[in-house]
């Protein structure tokens, strides 16, 4: 099939960008869509020009790297499934495809399709972990963990930090991806113990890089490549607001004793 | 040849860690902070290293060339991991998991370090746990287990189709609380692109800024290397697009020996190849072998029909079908290690039994399981990997039988290392699958992950301190010095190199070109005519390279096609080196399949009196490389052929 691309095209993080206009042709229903950017990007080099810049690696939909803004969606039209899963016998033969970078204050970009999305991974540094270091660990399975509340820990764990989230947010909220990891260890006796200080320091630095706040849409949960629930999102709500009525509880407790 | 020192401890084999870490020597808390350590890759093995380091007290720099420690490729292994906790009362043990991987790897690893591996695996389970991965887990609540290729036991955890994403998460978030305590600096999308040695030991690196293009210079008292297998020389493999093999080419040069480099996996289970624009191959996890049957028609005219789309595979009868892997080995049936079943597919496909369109495909049929357990019993083991291939393949795999291909997956070869996982670089050290040490010729599944976290969590953090107890007195070097100057001229030299040919062909057009070389030549069959072929073809291509490749932009900027050739480049030379040893190798074993040598049953046939040894190789410049041996010898175990029948 042959495609017209409008693709946005931007030097660096510091200059402004534009759409460009692509064409291209005989492309193959079965060929994924960062294929059929492989291919226009073959095409730009053969001719003297510069490939268009796009994040990617894994290509099989578990890294997160790949983005994309593809005709107003995160990750393209198709369902649960990142750009680099979606094909393009979802798309018809001489389908124009405006393709652009994720939008977010937070996520500024660095070139072309591609941004930093470094503010996650400072999220994640501010509490999204279990305290505990190599070597000083209890037998498996001397804790048992019921299988359903296990299971919502995997559901929740399974967030692969790709942003689609923010990019499908009106606000540029960050609480899908927020209120997963919370939710991964908030399910767990082994999360306990540092789910006060967790839920705090994590929604702090979401604050900080930017993130707009949750307005209930639910744009995120349509859109997540892993289909996280929104109900993660109640879960990170009510961590929070424990998280106050605790810290009070304890302090009162402390000057009490 | 003296060089070549395992180091293995002496005494019985169950005691020989636990002799070496009594008798090893230590840093003290106040000497940890004064030494710096480089961590190479952000992968299980290197995220695991630099979390552990950093908990240790050690100032660890990591980089990886992903905007994210969290993307490293470990994130898509799929299956499984390995550990011998015998919570299923099967009959496991250390000795056994330990025996299993010898036994898969054909008896081409070294009894310490593969003895050491089991015995550390049952930690591994009880840090990740304690980390939070949600491993899946029984209705008593108690941790689930599933039987893997290559073992007679279920010894494997996972957490859905998704096991390395969760273990990669689990580093990360560990990596990531030493980040906020300040014990560990990340330097995402930065590249290394050489290795700086003075005085004979690794000191430090030159890394590019992927954003900006600068090169930049980074001391270190030690320098860890965990990039990962160089299974993209193919082009289409299972591996990440950026996964190189860059960093163990770059030490390799510098006086580290690559041992036993044509040692590659073949995996079974990968989707098939479907058209010339391909990027890559995606996996489908072995795991799926335990439901799955996997046959082809019994007669060639039902295969013609199959690939014609004239028939539907749920039209062939049950008795026309030859579940072949059943047939040959009834032992192991279809969960045959990985070598012996990609050879199987290879030779019903070359046979002329072959489906889909090309001829090139296998079925690996779960309507067997289905009747038996349900579909949403299978839905809750299978489903993301069945949906993804149906994303893939267009085809619901619930009603027809999935399409499956052999694909490069991993390399057992790499970097040689000695039993402190240190190569002939003093003060280098390598992990994880870019170290040739524990899977010999063939690595059983789920036992990546296992390797990957054993070197990373609970070897690394032992045996580099070993090292370092003897650097506690080395001043941090200044990246001014002369051997810093130089490493990074050169290395600015090769790029402007790269930017000024200017020729007519893409870099993907060169890298595909060597991944068909490798394919038909230093693939899943080998010959001596065809290796000797390949290294003509492989030389010619280089040199075409050189003068012809072209990439647009500047070096002084965010510039991918630069990236591609700076790795493809390597490739080029690494490439050669395979075939080299591959051709040096006259025997068949494990993934090394040499067709001069075959059972009349076309089993492998190994040569344990010539060959049972590591393949050494050492650089000496300009395109030569000399082997070195480093003869296996077997204290505990009788070497048997391997036989899954």
């Amino acid at each position: 099939m042959d495609l017209k691309l409008k693709i946005w095209r931007q030097k660096n993080a510091k200059s402004g960008g534009r759409f460009e206009k692509y064409q291209v042709k005989g492309i193959s229903p079965n060929c994924s869509f960062l294929e059929m950017l492989d291919i226009l990007n073959e095409q730009l080099v053969r001719s003297g020009q510069e490939p268009v810049a796009f994040d990617h690696d894994c290509r099989e939909g578990i890294c997160g790297m790949c983005s994309l803004y593809i005709n107003g969606k995160p990750h393209g039209p198709d369902k649960a499934i990142t750009t680099c899963q979606l094909h393009m016998r979802k798309f018809k033969d001489g389908d124009t495809i405006t393709i652009e970078p994720w939008r977010s204050r937070a996520f500024p970009v660095i070139r072309d399709l591609m941004v930093d999305r470094y503010a996650f991974d400072r999220i994640i540094q501010a509490g999204g972990y279990i305290s505990v270091n190599a070597g000083g660990a209890q037998d498996a399975n001397a804790m048992p963990v019921p299988k359903y509340q296990a299971d919502l820990s995997m559901d929740a764990a399974a967030c692969i930090g790709c942003g689609a989230c923010v990019a499908a947010c009106k606000n540029a909220s960050a609480m899908l991806f927020v209120s997963a990891k919370v939710s991964q260890f908030a399910l767990l006796p082994q999360g306990r113990p540092e789910a006060v200080e967790r839920v705090r320091n994590m929604v702090k630095s979401m604050d900080e890089a930017g993130f707009g706040n949750c307005t209930n849409t639910g744009a995120c949960e349509a859109e997540c490549p892993k289909e996280i629930k929104l109900t993660n999102i109640a879960r990170l709500n009510r961590e929070f607001f424990n998280s106050k009525v605790c810290a009070e509880t304890r302090k009162a407790a402390v000057f009490a004793g | 040849m003296t060089r070549l020192v395992s180091k293995v401890p002496p005494g019985p084999l169950e005691e020989k860690w636990s002799y070496y870490k009594s008798h090893q020597n230590l840093v003290n808390p106040a000497n940890k902070r004064k030494l710096d350590i480089i961590v190479v890759g952000t992968g299980l093995a290197g995220g695991a290293a630099a979390a552990s380091l950093g908990e240790l007290g050690f100032n660890v720099k990591n980089f990886c060339y992903q905007d994210s420690p969290r993307r490293a490729h470990s994130i898509a292994a799929q299956g499984g991991i390995n550990a011998a906790k015998n919570y299923q009362n099967d009959g496991d043990s250390i000795y056994r998991l330990f025996y299993d991987t010898i036994k898969g790897g054909d008896y081409r690893a070294r009894e310490g370090n593969v003895y050491r591996l089991a015995e550390v695996s049952n930690l591994i389970i009880d840090q990740c746990v304690a980390q939070g991965v949600p491993f899946a887990r029984e209705y008593g609540g108690l941790l689930d287990n599933r039987s893997f290729g290559g073992a007679q036991v279920s010894r494997t955890f996972y957490a859905r189709g998704q096991t390395g994403q969760q273990l990669l998460l689990g580093a990360y978030s560990s990596l990531s609380r030493q980040v906020k305590k300040g014990t560990v600096k990340l330097y995402p999308r930065e590249e290394m692109q050489d290795l700086v040695i003075i005085d004979g030991k690794a000191r430090g690196i030159i890394t590019r800024d992927l954003i900006t293009g600068e090169l930049h210079r980074h001391f270190a008292h030690a320098v860890v290397i965990a990039t990962g297998g160089y299974g993209n020389v193919f082009f289409l493999s299972t591996n990440a697009m950026g996964s190189n093999g860059s960093a163990l080419w770059q030490i390799y040069k510098r006086g580290a020996y690559f041992g036993n480099p044509c040692f590659t996996q073949i995996h079974p289970t990968c989707i098939p190849v479907h058209g010339d624009y391909q990027s890559k191959l995606t996996l489908m996890s072995e795991s799926l072998r335990n439901d799955g049957r996997i046959w082809v028609p019994k007669r060639k005219e039902d295969a013609e029909a199959l690939r014609h789309g004239k028939l539907r595979p749920t039209q062939i009868k049950e008795e026309d079908r030859d579940y072949y892997l059943e047939r040959r080995y009834p032992a192991f049936g279809n969960l045959v290690p990985r070598d012996v079943a990609s050879r199987a597919a290879k030779e019903r496909c070359d046979a002329g039994f072959g489906v889909g369109e090309t001829g090139l495909a296998v079925f690996l049929d779960f309507a067997d399981a289905i009747g038996r357990l349900g579909k949403s019993a299978i839905e809750e083991r299978y489903g993301n990997l069945f949906q993804m291939y149906e994303k893939i393949v267009d085809e619901n795999p619930y009603e027809n039988p999935m399409m499956i291909y052999p694909a490069v997956h991993y390399t057992m070869g790499g970097i040689w290392v000695d039993y402190e996982l240190m190569s002939t670089i003093p003060g280098c050290f390598v992990l994880g699958e870019a170290n040739f040490s524990d899977h010999g010729a063939n690595r059983l599944g789920a036992s990546a992950l296992m390797q990957g976290l054993a070197d990373g969590y609970f070897v690394i953090p032992y045996t580099i301190q070993n090292y370092l107890s003897s650097e506690i007195r080395t001043a941090r070097i200044s990246t001014d010095k002369e051997e810093f100057a130089a490493a990074g001229k050169q290395v600015a030299d090769r790029l402007e190199k790269l930017m000024s040919i200017k020729g007519k062909q893409t870099v993907d057009d060169f890298h595909k070109r060597l991944g068909r070389i490798m394919w038909e030549y230093v693939g899943m069959g080998r010959n001596e005519a065809g290796l000797k072929k390949a290294v003509g073809m492989i030389q010619e291509l280089r040199q075409e390279f050189w003068q012809d490749v072209r990439i647009p932009g500047t070096m002084h900027e965010l510039n991918t096609e630069l990236e591609k050739a700076n790795r493809v480049a390597d490739f080029l030379e690494l490439g050669e080196l395979m075939a080299l040893d591959a051709l040096n190798r006259n025997e068949s074993c494990g993934g090394h399949f040499r067709e001069e040598f075959q059972t009349d049953e076309g089993e492998a046939l190994r040569d344990d009196a010539n060959y049972a040894y590591v393949a050494a190789w050492e650089y000496q410049g300009d395109g030569k490389h000399e082997l070195h041996k480093e003869v296996l010898e077997y204290e505990f175990i009788e070497v048997k052929q391997r036989n899954y029948k």
